[in-house]
């Protein structure tokens, strides 16, 4: 594989990463700790929504973050002919 | 049957089971000691990964940890699950690239320096014996509160039992083992779970019964809260009426924000968790394996936060204001016309884990906040009150009128471990013997599991690190004089150098095994996480670069925990107000900067080390680099 193509495989790795980062950010340390209070406003069925994402909600939207991420890896290194 | 042979009977099985395994994954080369051969199918590892994760500490403490802390508790369930996504995005696929064996590994050859690696390998042997401590302890308290054998014997035992599993099978056989000791845990887990949901909010799934409304009316000591209020609003009152804090009511942002950062971080970087993903065969398995570990760990930790509120409202319901002597002779009713069984509380109490003083001699149990205590009860020998309650001799006196004014009228009169929480569950909730005997075996294979792993990590950093990489290093070619059957000889000899260590410090614990966790996961994510992230996205970074963001950062935050935790120092003195807990946050941060401008002011890295970079960061080819 030339340098070329290289450098352009690497670059949207990482942009793919980045953004799906930034989900995990809001998921995980926005909605369930920098802006816990505000979203503590909002109750379903006697559950805070704040309390609810640190308490459980992140952990489901990590699990489909990591298979997002495999789908879309899998089909970078398709086509760039990097798989294995 | 009775309870204590069914206990022996399934811990017994379960034992047999990883035994067998052991005999029959026995690993025949270093590459099958430290890496399994580097063949271990995505899903498996992904169960033995969660397995390996979960430890005594999530399986026996976390319930009980947010079920007192209420809100806050949830920076450990995200930072222990949301670090898996970091793991699997930003660094278990590039290190299986890579293709080596440990964490070393990857530092030593990416900064081409004998002196990282050599700082790589004292950080991952600190870092995982102050783990492995814990674990053994937790394997100890299982055993004298199940088997009723005393603490040490109880440990003992559990050295014995990773010792035929570990130094027969290498990583080859505590994979498989953990593969079937995960098995054995999520069922101990999520049963007695959903019978706690059924019981308490008549919902079956635990995830939903967070949601639900509660099945029984309860007093709280205060006011009844009756039947159909929703679960969270039940617990918010009640805890509110006694005195503590609001169980859904966050407290400082800040401090949770840092704290949570650093155990994703730390999570990461933790040497026992990244190997993992070294014996697995192609990067991709490397990525949908961190997934699988993350479905794994998240059945477990989805039902923790339900868990958590199930036993504390079970806890007030079922020991507020009850009549000692009739609550532990079984002499009580609950509303629904079952026996409130007390006997549990006898057991606890027997075991020093769980304390009652009758302060204002009602010959009747509250609890409150505040303490009941001076500090941790102190027990009069074995001397018994008449009604049959341990004896105490640094009691707090008569409730005094401020306590009953903030407490709505209720004096707090006993101690409870947080560590009972989980263990005690099942039997607060009089469930069927057989849940109680799958709670002994689940916590066994927590304990067991993770200390395999964290073991295994010793032993390679010791004989493949130290011995083959550092001190046999043939100058000239740069390889190890150690032939393969010495070092696997070795890693063998060092396990059980390791499994000694640890069990003397499971039976001699340092008094201080909760505070040193946090000790882990900080020099974790100050030292290894950002080390590997600038090994594979950062080209330009150099051996003095990584040196030096190593060593100011793993010295940062150990100088800082030392002296907040161990040498006392007072809590206005936090740098921006920052709990130790939470410090790794500054040092990763520290370290990411020092490296940057250090590598930056000194030459750039070999052509062959970049060449090695763009290699890591391309899937194709892992295969071939494993057999370098």
């Amino acid at each position: 594989m030339n340098a070329e193509k290289a450098q352009a495989y690497w670059k949207e790795n990482i942009r793919t990463i980045l953004g799906l980062l930034v989900v995990w950010f809001i998921v995980s340390l926005g909605a369930g700790v920098l802006f816990i209070n505000q979203l503590n406003a909002i109750e379903i069925s006697g559950v805070k929504l704040g309390f609810w994402f640190a308490q459980q909600g992140s952990i489901y939207a990590f699990v489909i973050l990591i298979f997002v991420y495999v789908y879309k890896m899998g089909k970078i290194d398709e086509k760039y002919g990097v798989s294995e | 049957m009775e309870l204590q042979s069914l206990i022996y009977l399934f811990v017994g099985i379960t034992f047999a089971i990883y035994i067998g395994i052991a005999i029959w994954a026995k690993a025949g080369s270093t590459k099958e000691f430290y890496v399994a051969g580097g063949g271990v199918p995505p899903v498996a590892n992904g169960m033995a990964t969660a397995a390996d994760w979960m430890s005594a500490a999530s399986f026996i403490s976390l319930a009980g940890i947010i079920a007192f802390k209420g809100s806050d508790g949830g920076a450990y369930l995200m930072g222990w699950t949301g670090g898996y996504v970091l793991l699997a995005m930003l660094l278990a696929p590039y290190l299986r690239k890579f293709g080596k064996f440990t964490v070393p590994d990857f530092v030593g050859d990416r900064y081409y320096s004998d002196i990282a690696r050599t700082v790589a390998v004292v950080a991952v042997i600190f870092i995982s014996f102050t783990y492995v401590a814990g674990q053994m302890r937790g394997v100890g308290i299982v055993f004298s509160r199940f088997l009723q054998v005393d603490v040490n014997t109880g440990v003992m035992l559990g050295m014995g039992i990773v010792f035929i599993y570990s130094v027969l099978g290498g990583m080859k056989g505590i994979t498989y083992t953990q593969v079937a000791q995960y098995v054995v845990m999520i069922f101990a887990f999520t049963v007695p779970a959903i019978f706690l949901s059924l019981q308490v909010t008549d919902t079956f799934l635990p995830q939903a019964g967070l949601f639900a409304q509660t099945a029984f009316e309860f007093n709280d000591g205060v006011r009844s809260i009756p039947e159909g209020t929703y679960l969270m609003h039940a617990l918010d009152q009640a805890v509110n009426d006694l005195g503590f804090n609001n169980y859904t009511e966050p407290g400082s942002v800040f401090n949770m924000f840092m704290l949570t950062i650093v155990l994703m971080a730390g999570t990461a970087g933790l040497p026992h968790v990244i190997v993992r993903f070294f014996t697995v065969p192609t990067v991709k398995d490397a990525r949908i394996s961190a997934g699988w570990a993350l479905v794994f760990i998240a059945i477990m930790y989805t039902t923790i936060a339900s868990v958590a509120a199930f036993s504390r409202v079970n806890l007030i319901a079922n020991v507020q204001n009850v009549d000692y002597k009739q609550f532990i002779n079984g002499e009580l009713k609950k509303a629904d016309g079952s026996t409130n069984d007390g006997n549990w509380f006898k057991t606890w109490e027997q075991g020093g884990l769980l304390a009652w003083n009758d302060r204002n001699g009602d010959g009747k149990i509250q609890y409150a906040n505040g303490a009941a205590f001076d500090g941790k009860p102190a027990f009069d020998g074995k001397k018994t009150a008449e009604d049959g309650h341990r004896l105490t001799t640094n009691g707090k006196g008569a409730p005094t009128e401020a306590e009953l004014k903030a407490n709505n009228g209720v004096a707090n009169e006993i101690y409870v471990d947080r560590d009972i929480m989980v263990l005690a569950n099942p039997e607060i909730a009089n469930l069927p013997g057989w849940v109680i005997a799958l709670m002994a075996a689940g916590g066994l294979a927590a304990a067991l599991s993770t200390a395999a792993g964290l073991l295994l990590v010793i032993s390679s950093s010791i004989s493949h690190d130290l011995f083959g990489q550092v001190i046999f290093k043939d100058k000239a070619t740069g390889k190890s004089t150690l032939t393969e059957k010495s070092e696997l000889r070795l890693a063998r000899g060092a396990a059980v150098v390791a499994i000694l260590v640890a069990g003397y410090l499971g039976i001699n614990p340092p008094g201080f095994v909760a505070q040193v966790v946090a000790f882990a996961f900080g020099l974790a994510a100050a030292s290894f996480f950002p080390v590997i992230i600038l090994g594979v996205f950062d080209k330009r970074m150099n051996k003095e670069g990584a040196i030096a963001g190593m060593s100011v950062g793993l010295t940062f935050t150990f100088v800082y925990i030392v002296y907040f935790v161990f040498m006392g120092g007072a809590k206005e003195d936090y740098l921006f107000g920052i709990a130790p807990t939470g410090i790794g946050t500054i040092g990763m941060i520290i370290h990411f900067v020092v490296a940057y401008f250090v590598s930056r002011a000194t030459p750039p890295p070999p052509q062959e080390i970049q060449d090695l970079v763009e290699n890591i960061r391309l899937p194709s080819g892992a295969g071939q680099a494993l057999d370098h």
